[in-house]
């Protein structure tokens, strides 16, 4: 079983390595018509260092979740080839990334083994997540960004807060929604039909609401809030059963996002970008208008690796014709390029990395292990949905990053710390499943 | 928990379904209308990346050529002209932000190395770049530059020329020229002017009264239709009623009772415009329409580039053979008739390949980058305007002309020509500037007479001379040019 379990990882990570190779290979034909070994050399790499990951899984967490690790870096490898074939120099830098990222995963996996002591620290947690929140918004260290505060730069480092805090959140969430999943039901109440939590335990719940919307009008940053508090609603869901719950916490945002949307200017411009493209198609209707117009040039089969237009040629000076296309628009490159059919690939990947997490969850025996899959499995796939809908005009465009995909070291290195989190929950579940001694430790919940 | 996270799992699924749906929504069912909107410099951008092909001269003298800008991402095209103004018409310009014309904008596929979805596809396979192909013409550069240099001496106008037996166009020259090299500069300044339109190409586009050019028509439908013969007089006055009006002969002149030789050598009024009430409007309009009155002229520019020869009524249109006319003065060329430079060297074309009138053809093979000829243009017959006997029997009324007749200045040494001038007046012509003396002077024919090796109609507008002083010469000149050259 065990064994088992581990050679069916090292089985996908092959062809992984090998579509990096062949991906490289077509990005080195497309720039030079050449044919070198650099591709072979590169696709090495990766798979020695992906090897590495799996014998350490091995020794560590020999009962994981076999796809999970393959699947994610399947999505890296296709990111390194797609960046590269936008800028080398940063595709260098998004290696690095993956390989440091791949250090705190080990470290995760390392001192986390009994994650529940995660619990211990749930409020220590809570507030760091949104104390680093607010970082980009202290004078000195935080960065604007087209008018949200998502970065923060002290030297020569800059990151990502939000990606981190996602993490913290969700564990915060996953633990206190394990402790009081009960009285919130229990305690429940039928108000004119609709049924209410108790008032005592929504306390904690409206603070989740406040943090969201405060984090709307204080980064100013409309998709990290939707994906926080789409994350809080789908744990709050899976915890109490009640769906009324999901319908009172949506109405809460929608209310709340509405007002914000139209007092605060950068939401409500973003908002407005989003209803009328066109109304300013130079200014600042051009990055969501160009990714559409990128994404109908893709077709059905795309345009073909590396034959997408990034930049206006000869343009000086140099503009860019697909804004970000490495961090925000970099689904509409892939649209461009690998035609309607390579963007299914892509959301198939994210659907099946979603489908396994939330397979964690279903064999996880423990409330807190099974809220805790849950979640990172749900901002996970949130995330994914909130930049790729953006993009495609499904919701307002933002700054949120095409996990794993996108340039971005924030980014890559918290969600193989997510990774981390998911496997050591499916390791145990899975061992459990086998030796059923753990049983006693579940809560008999279903 | 377990029915929860289902459940949750489901609403993944359709979060993903949405995505999937808007996906394909852009990429593939609103795509045609998003690479329409005007925001979107895409189409033109990746047109700019392509390596259009050249377009050559019949003597592969380069004529248009892409030359590479930047490279790598910022690598793009640009159209050069080396020969600048000279072949500004009928090739045309083409570039990405100012649009094409002429035989760039006709001939765009196989330029581009256009192809099916399915070659497309295999070219991505394989890692080939979209490139385009050469096309080689039969523009004949040293008559080309002849004809242009006359006609700036002369003053607006074009020259037409034309081989009878392949329909190959070996000159097309307009008078006032542009330099294609200067449009991305120069577009809007190019359309402002009014007077010499330069951008117009007034070969193919411009129509103008033919004036006695036309008789060879009249007398094809004459011959052709049996109401005369070589031998058959009319009494030709100095004047006659025409429904009305007078028709009259230059000076009045009297000529008596005489031939078709010696009719057209001396361009006598009366005498076709009683041979043109004698065919009758039908017989009359039927020659024309075989010689390609009346259609858009069969040759490879773009169709709005492009005019109809024939009597035009007022709303433009071309009037049949069921609308009523002034048929004595359609008969020499008068009345509201108007007709190209390309129409008149048509009709001179088809006279002198025996009465059958080929194609005009300004390209005859299209090469790729390999240089494998991938296109071939066979000469192709467009119809049979008059029978051979009848050809004849022109060719020799036309060799009076030149002989001994109104058109003595075409005639070149040594080489026997038939043609006929033409002189229409065209009082208060806007773009001439509206003087009362003004002419659209003609000469249209072929040489040698007895085995002809090029038919050229050439026509100056705004001048004050005739057909012979003005015209008659550049058609020598261009002749010359084209016969010298073999």
């Amino acid at each position: 079983m065990r064994s088992g379990t581990r050679n069916r990882e090292l089985a996908a990570l092959v062809p992984v390595a090998l579509l990096l190779t062949a991906g490289f290979a077509a990005v080195f034909a497309q720039e030079s018509s050449r044919l070198g070994n650099l591709s072979v050399i590169y696709g090495a790499y990766f798979f020695a260092v992906c090897l590495a990951t799996h014998i350490y899984l091995r020794i560590r967490l020999p009962d994981a979740d076999p796809y999970l690790f393959p699947l994610m870096a399947l999505l890296t490898a296709f990111g390194l080839v797609m960046i590269y074939r936008i800028d080398e120099s940063l595709a260098r830098d998004q290696a690095n990334w993956f390989v440091l990222g791949l250090v705190l995963f080990a470290l995760t996996i390392q001192f986390l083994r009994d994650y529940e002591i995660l619990e211990r620290y749930r409020y220590t947690i809570a507030a760091i997540g949104l104390l680093i929140l607010m970082a980009p918004r202290l004078p000195g260290i935080g960065e604007q960004v087209n008018g949200a505060y998502l970065g923060v730069k002290v030297g020569p480092l800059s990151f990502q807060p939000a990606e981190f805090s996602k993490i913290a959140i969700v564990i915060f969430l996953a633990s206190y929604l394990r402790e009081n999943r009960e009285v919130l039901i229990v305690g429940a109440r039928r108000i004119l039909g609709v049924t209410l939590p108790p008032l005592k335990h929504f306390g904690p719940m409206l603070v989740v609401w406040g943090a969201s919307m405060f984090m709307l009008v204080f980064i100013r940053d409309l998709g990290s809030s939707l994906m926080f508090f789409a994350a809080f609603l789908a744990l709050l869901y899976v915890a109490t059963g009640r769906f009324s719950f999901v319908v009172i916490g949506m109405a809460m945002f929608v209310v709340g996002a509405w007002f914000f949307a139209t007092t605060v200017p950068h939401v409500h411009q973003r908002v407005e970008i989003w209803l009328h493209p066109y109304h300013d198609p130079r200014g600042a209707g051009y990055q969501i208008l160009q990714s559409i117009f990128a994404q109908a040039d893709g077709g059905l089969f795309g345009k073909g690796f590396g034959q997408g237009l990034i930049t206006i040629p000869g343009a000086h000076p140099p503009a860019a014709l697909l804004p970000a296309a490495q961090t925000d628009t970099i689904y509409s490159l892939i649209v461009n390029e690998l035609g309607l059919f390579g963007a299914c690939g892509v959301i198939l990947i994210y659907l099946l990395i979603a489908a396994r997490g939330f397979k964690v969850a279903l064999l996880a025996n423990d409330g807190f292990s099974k809220l805790l899959a849950t979640g990172l499995t749900a901002v996970f796939s949130i995330q994914a949905f909130v930049i790729i809908g953006g993009v495609t005009r499904v919701i307002p465009l933002t700054g949120v990053t095409l996990p794993f995909v996108s340039y971005g070291g924030s980014s890559i290195v918290a969600n193989f710390v997510l990774l981390a989190l998911l496997l050591l929950v499916s390791d145990r579940a899975r061992r459990e499943a086998v030796q059923p001694a753990g049983r006693d430790l579940a809560l008999g919940v279903t | 928990m377990n029915r929860q996270i289902v459940k949750l799992f489901s609403f993944i699924v359709v979060l993903f379904a949405v995505l999937v749906a808007f996906t394909s929504y852009w990429s593939v069912f609103d795509a045609k209308n998003l690479k329409a909107q005007e925001a979107n410099q895409r189409p033109l951008l990746e047109q700019q990346q392509i390596r259009r092909g050249r377009i050559l001269a019949a003597d592969g003298t380069v004529i248009a050529k892409s030359v590479a800008r930047g490279q790598g991402d910022g690598l793009r095209f640009i159209r050069k002209y080396p020969e600048g103004a000279l072949f500004g018409h009928p090739i045309g310009y083409s570039f990405v932000q100012y649009g094409q014309s002429e035989f760039e904008q006709s001939h765009d596929e196989e330029l581009t190395g256009e192809e099916s979805e399915f070659g497309s596809i295999l070219d991505q396979l394989t890692g080939q770049k979209q490139e385009g192909d050469d096309i080689v013409t039969n523009l004949d550069l040293g008559a080309q530059r002849v004809a242009s240099e006359d006609l700036e001496a002369a003053g607006f106008g074009a020259v037409v020329a034309i081989e009878p037996s392949t329909g190959e166009v070996k000159v097309l020259a307009s008078n006032a020229p542009y330099n294609p090299n200067e449009v991305p500069e120069n577009l809007n300044k190019l359309f402002k002017e009014k007077i010499a339109t330069p951008l117009y190409n007034r070969g193919t586009q411009g129509r103008y009264p033919p004036g006695s050019t036309f008789k060879v028509v009249t007398a094809a439908a004459g011959l052709e239709s049996g109401a005369i013969t070589p031998e058959t007089t009319i009494n030709a006055p100095g004047s006659i009623d025409d429904e009305g009006h007078e028709l009259a002969n230059d000076f009045n002149q009297d000529w008596g009772s005489i031939s078709l030789d010696t009719a057209l050598t001396n361009s006598v009024n009366t005498w076709f415009g009683q041979l043109g009430q004698k065919v009758g409007q039908a017989d009359l309009f039927t020659t024309m329409e075989k010689f390609g009155f009346g259609s858009i002229p069969p040759i490879d520019l773009p169709e709005d580039e492009l005019s109809e020869s024939g009597v035009v009524g007022e709303a433009g249109e071309i009037l049949r053979r069921k609308d009523p006319v002034d048929l004595a003065r359609v008969a020499i060329g008068q009345e509201r008739l108007l007709a190209t430079p390309l129409q008149i060297a048509m009709v001179a074309a088809a006279v002198a390949n025996h009465g059958k009138l080929m194609k005009p053809q300004i390209w005859n093979r299209v090469v790729d980058s390999d240089g494998r000829i991938v296109k071939k243009l066979a000469p192709s017959t467009y119809s049979e305007p008059v029978s051979a006997k009848t050809a004849e029997e022109l060719t020799t009324a036309m060799e009076g002309v030149v002989s001994e007749g109104t058109g003595t200045n075409a005639a070149i040494s040594g080489v026997p020509v038939a043609g006929k001038t033409g002189t229409a007046e065209t009082p208060g012509n806007e773009a001439c500037g509206g003087g009362e003396e003004e002419n659209q002077a003609w000469f249209m024919g072929f040489a040698p007479a007895d085995n002809p090796k090029i038919a050229i109609a050439a026509s100056v507008e705004c001048t004050e001379q005739f057909g012979n002083d003005v015209a008659a010469p550049i058609f020598r000149d261009v002749a010359e040019a084209i016969l010298n050259g073999e």
